[in-house]
């Protein structure tokens, strides 16, 4: 009887949230375990999401709706950092050795931000205005429009993409998916708000893999006038009056420019986890070649991990989006319904 | 101005069948890091030279590939050899080395040249 | 017919004077004229005595290879001074004996085949003696043996691929003091010459001892002895007397040039293939194991140096550091890249001669520090606190410094952008140049001639800052661990200014490997040949040993290092610079300069 047994979700994001709620109505018992004293994950801080600029915000306001209409055990302030498999039963413990049972556990710690830093000569650190789009998404909470660190309103400002993604410099040489498009859904944003600032996108590729992405590349470009300039960021220097000298090479021109802007946003990619290195150490579930978790099959049994039992959803795979990680959730939860109804796995593993 | 006739120059198109390859096989046999560049110009935009004068270390890459082997010899000249693009390149490339294997070439197809053409 | 027993022998030796003479002369003739000076200067003045003396602590003795590892030592020195023993006392014990002070040439080698009956005044001494000296050099032969197959029992991690003429050579080395006590055994059996080690085994030999075993014994021995005689110049044994030249050579202040000429060859043949060069070398621990210093001299003797083994070399002196004889291992490999790359070195026509500002002080930052510009604004706030009226150099453009050319082997190109770089400094009348990297530093002290200006490391300009209190610091207990750069440690010297500046502000932690025994980060612009993944494996075993020590942060002096070391992920690396101005109390840095250098980049609440 499935109805016995205890689900244990790791992370309360929106894709932890998800599982959870569908596994608590179909009869489970389930407890969603939470590192932060508020469930959201990362979509707390983000205000507009692509391609059609709706709220972050009531997006996530759904999701804990829902999670706690579903009966679903919340547990905050809680990082699980051990996952070891004892009798039979999943033992769940974190550094201050709270421990958790369950039968089936759903891992969903989601990813971690590029820290930036790492690109020194980008700037990020030491000049003020250089931000990223973690820190614009925060601005546009916060203020409702682009700021320069001196108050101001830019009147130029340049958008950098492929920041810790694609680069064997900083270690991780696979694409981050939703950045570009995150990027001209900024530069949109910040031309609504500001209409008389121009918009500088310096790519390398534009990867914009969603059916309703190049009609937003396609307004950009004619109602924002946003500018796309194929070459790579070398490196930013800060001026007496605050502003960033950017050196790039246009290459469709095949020549070195150089610019004055106000502001330059990073567009930084996803990083695997702060935990997975620890969560892998017990069981036998194991890390990608870029940090990620590691399916038992990548085409068809997405959500199951190496190690039979625990499961995961949303981030902690792979960038993704929200939409694709709601659906990753929904999966993710079918895959531990099947687990208990002990349904063979048609030779996918 | 120097006579580059040992190197096979190109015509206005580039005829992918009949491009001069030998510096191009010489770069790959000793830096084979070289297959995965992108060209998305972070060298370039780098490059010291490039800050002083009309040299873009992209478009060597290019014309390696095409064999466009009269332009690189110019063209390659003008390298100061400081690492900067080596030290940003996201594909990991030893642009670096690849630089010096392309001088090393030229001067070898040079040596060739003059000792085939002692033998007339 | 016995007196043809020495004729292996003489021959041998004949053909090795004959050859070492020639080379000698060869050598000695193509040193330049001022050379040639020098070196008869060197023999009227006193450094003719610390030749002597570093020949006998060193050649002898192998004093240098004793600290490195006392056993290892040992048998250097057992196989040298015990041989070299063996010849004095024989000699003198041959004089003895003839009361006479010329003596044949041969009789002190086959002494004992030929003394047979008669004793003479301290025989018996004599004998003892030279029983100890044997015993002491087979002591040495048979470690040498040992080492070859269990080397890890010597300290030594690696021991050199030898090729068949080295073979050759040491096995007729090895056999001949065995041949020798077996046929200073095998007399003592038949003429009671010989003392506890060759009476003792000669008692064994018993009834087997004859005129003619004794005689065919000493034929092996002088074969063996001629064998090695003719091996020698042309294996690795030519070390033996070569190194001896070189060191009179090089006391005299001879220095290696930048193209080849015949003190590369003293040298390249002074090189004894001891392999302690490849004991400390970091690339094997990537796997590159074909192109440290002893194959490079190797191939450079045999006149098959390819440019894959040249340029892969990181130039981080350590073997330098460790060669036993001295052999200036990294200005050779320059040589030889400049020998390579003769036919294509730049004109860079295209510098411009652009006007230079007027200024007291240059700041020239470099190219890699345009990549950390984290440096470059620390040395900002630094120069704007100490009100210094400064020009930064290469803000906006300048050419790269020249010595990553240098390192390309391309000096006559270099020469071009010092020119340049030259007129610009001079041409802005400042007193002093600041560099904050040490590779710049490096080429501007000792390839620069720019006259009255003074060239000051960023450190040592941060240390004046210090004592005289322009700047002061807050000091904490932050564990701080220093990275000695290549290029400023074992490159010029400097080890501690950095360190007095650290001090200032924190704690320095002491690590084992420092100093001249300090890591390369792997990021050396000194090898063009090494992948970014064999780089990391250099990194990541610098940055492993330092996090043994618990630092709260690495400090490096040098922007490669920074930026090569900040990709481990595992550490904070900042410039001794970031640290410094860090330190200083927040009310005394000035308003419009301020930049904010926060000391740990607030952790966002996402994350």
């Amino acid at each position: 009887m499935i109805k016995n047994k205890h689900v244990a979700v790791i992370g309360g994001g929106i894709a932890g949230m998800e599982t959870a709620s569908v596994l608590s109505n179909q009869g489970l018992k389930v407890t969603l375990i939470e590192k932060q004293p508020v469930t959201g994950g990362k979509l707390n801080d983000w205000d507009q999401l692509f391609p059609d600029f709706s709220s972050s915000e009531t997006l996530v306001t759904r999701q804990n709706s829902k999670t706690s209409h579903s009966g679903v055990n919340v547990v905050y302030n809680t990082e699980i950092n051990r996952i070891e498999k004892i009798n039979g039963r999943f033992e769940l413990s974190d550094e201050r050795d709270v421990k958790i049972f369950a039968d089936a556990v759903v891992v969903a710690s989601g990813f971690r931000v590029f820290d930036a830093t790492l690109k020194e000569e980008y700037g990020y650190g030491l000049f003020g205005n250089v931000i990223t789009s973690v820190d614009f998404e925060r601005q546009m909470k916060k203020y409702g429009k682009l700021l320069t660190a001196q108050g101001t309103e830019p009147k130029r400002v340049a958008i950098i993409h492929c920041v810790g993604s694609r680069d064997a410099k900083v270690g991780n040489t696979y694409c981050s998916k939703v950045c570009c498009i995150t990027g001209i859904k900024q530069a949109i944003e910040i031309n609504q708000k500001l209409p008389d600032c121009e918009v500088f996108c310096f790519y390398m590729d534009l990867r914009l893999y969603g059916s309703k992405f190049d009609t937003l590349y396609l307004t950009a470009q004619k109602q924002h006038k946003i500018q796309f300039i194929r070459g790579r960021l070398s490196e930013a220097a800060e001026k007496p009056d605050k502003s960033l000298q950017i050196k790039a090479e246009d290459t469709l021109q095949g020549r070195p420019l150089r610019m004055n802007v106000d502001m330059i946003i990073l567009l930084v990619g996803m990083e695997p986890g702060p935990s997975n290195s620890r969560l892998i150490q017990n069981n036998k579930m194991a890390l990608d070649e870029n940090g990620f978790l590691k399916s038992a099959n990548i085409h068809d049994a997405r959500n199951c991990t190496t190690q039979e039992g625990i499961f995961m959803a949303g981030t902690a795979i792979c960038p993704m989006p929200v939409n694709e990680t709601l659906e990753n959730a929904r999966s993710a939860a079918t895959e531990v319904i099947h687990f208990f109804e002990n349904k063979k796995n048609d030779g996918r593993f | 101005m120097d006579d580059f006739s040992y190197l096979k120059l190109a015509s206005r198109q580039i005829d992918f069948d009949n491009f001069d390859d030998r510096l191009l096989m010489y770069v790959l046999e000793y830096e084979p890091s070289f297959l995965t560049c992108i060209s998305c110009g972070g060298c370039t935009a780098t490059c010291s030279a490039g800050n002083l004068t009309n040299f873009n270390v992209r478009k060597i890459g290019l014309w390696l590939r095409r064999g466009e082997t009269g332009k690189l010899s110019e063209e390659i000249e003008k390298c100061m050899f400081c690492g900067k693009c080596t030290l940003v390149c996201p594909r990991d490339i030893n642009i670096r080395n690849v630089i010096l294997l392309i001088k090393k070439r030229i001067s070898m197809l040079k040596t060739e040249n003059e000792k085939a053409s002692w033998k007339i | 017919m016995e007196n043809l027993i020495i004729l292996p022998f003489t021959v041998g030796l004949i053909y090795l004077l004959g050859i070492l003479g020639y080379r000698f002369v060869k050598w000695i003739r193509g040193l330049s004229k001022l050379d040639k000076l020098r070196l008869v200067q060197s023999f009227k003045s006193r450094r003719i005595l610390s030749s002597a003396k570093e020949v006998f602590f060193e050649g002898l003795l192998h004093r240098k290879i004793f600290l490195k590892n006392p056993v290892l030592g040992y048998m250097h020195m057992s196989l040298a001074f015990g041989w070299f023993l063996l010849i004095v006392v024989g000699h003198i014990e041959t004089m003895v004996a003839r009361h006479s002070l010329v003596i044949p040439f041969h009789l002190p080698v086959f002494f004992r085949f030929f003394e047979t009956g008669k004793t003479f005044a301290g025989a018996g001494i004599f004998s003892l003696l030279m029983d100890f000296l044997l015993l002491f050099v087979l002591s040495g032969v048979s470690l040498a043996m040992l080492k070859r197959f269990k080397k890890q029992l010597f300290g030594m991690k690696k021991t050199t691929r030898l090729k068949t003429g080295d073979r050759i050579a040491l096995t007729s080395l090895w056999l001949i003091f065995p041949l020798r006590l077996a046929a200073e055994s095998m007399s003592a059996n038949l003429y009671r010459n010989g003392s506890f080690l060759t009476s003792t085994l000669g008692s064994f030999m018993g009834n087997s001892g004859s005129e003619t075993a004794n005689l065919s014994l000493w034929t092996v021995y002088s074969l063996a002895l001629g064998f090695f005689f003719v091996a020698l110049p042309n294996s690795r044994y030519m070390h033996i007397p070569t190194e001896i030249l070189l060191i009179f050579v090089r006391n005299a202040g001879i220095k290696l040039k930048k193209r080849n000429n015949t003190y590369t060859d003293i040298q390249v043949y002074s090189c004894s293939r001891c392999g302690l060069c490849l004991d400390n070398c970091q690339l094997a621990a990537a796997g590159i194991n074909n192109t440290q210093s002893v194959y490079i001299l190797k191939n450079i003797r045999n006149n098959n140096l390819s440019d894959e083994q040249l340029f892969n070399c990181l130039l981080c002196g350590k073997c330098q550091v460790d060669c036993p004889v001295g052999i200036n291992t990294i200005d050779l490999r320059i040589t030889q890249r400049i020998e390579s790359t003769l036919q294509y070195n730049s004109s860079y026509s295209y510098l411009e001669n652009l006007p230079a500002q007027k200024a007291s002080t240059v700041y020239f930052a470099g190219c890699m520090t345009h990549l950390t510009p984290g440096i470059i604004a620390s040395m900002k706030t630094l120069f704007q606190m100490a009100g210094e009226n400064v020009w930064f150099m290469d803000e906006e453009k300048a050419p790269c410094c020249g010595r990553p050319l240098m390192l390309a082997g391309q000096h006559d190109a270099a020469s071009k952008l010092i020119a340049n770089n030259t007129r610009k400094i001079t041409g802005s009348g400042a007193k002093t140049l600041v560099v904050s990297c040490p590779i710049c530093y490096k080429v501007f002290k000792e390839d620069y001639e720019l006259g009255n200006v003074e060239v000051v490391f960023h450190a040592e300009y941060i240390l004046r800052l210090i004592n005289e209190k322009i700047i002061t610091l807050n000091s904490s207990s932050k564990r701080i661990v220093y990275h000695d750069p290549c290029e400023l440690g074992r490159g010029v010297g400097m080890f501690e200014q950095p360190r007095e500046v650290l001090r200032a502000a924190g704690k320095v932690v002491p690590v084992k490997k420092e100093k001249q025994k300090a890591y390369c980060c792997g990021g050396s612009l000194g090898n063009l040949k090494i992948t970014q993944e064999e780089r990391a494996v250099l990194r990541n075993q610098a940055v492993d040993d330092y996090l043994q020590y618990l630092p709260d942060v690495l400090a490096t002096a040098c922007p490669m290092c920074k930026k090569t070391f900040a990709r481990h992920k595992g550490i904070k690396v900042l410039d001794i610079a970031e640290i410094v101005v860090n330190a200083i109390p927040k009310p005394k840095i000035p308003e419009p300069a301020e930049e904010k250098i926060p000391e740990e980049y607030p952790e966002e609440a996402l994350v």
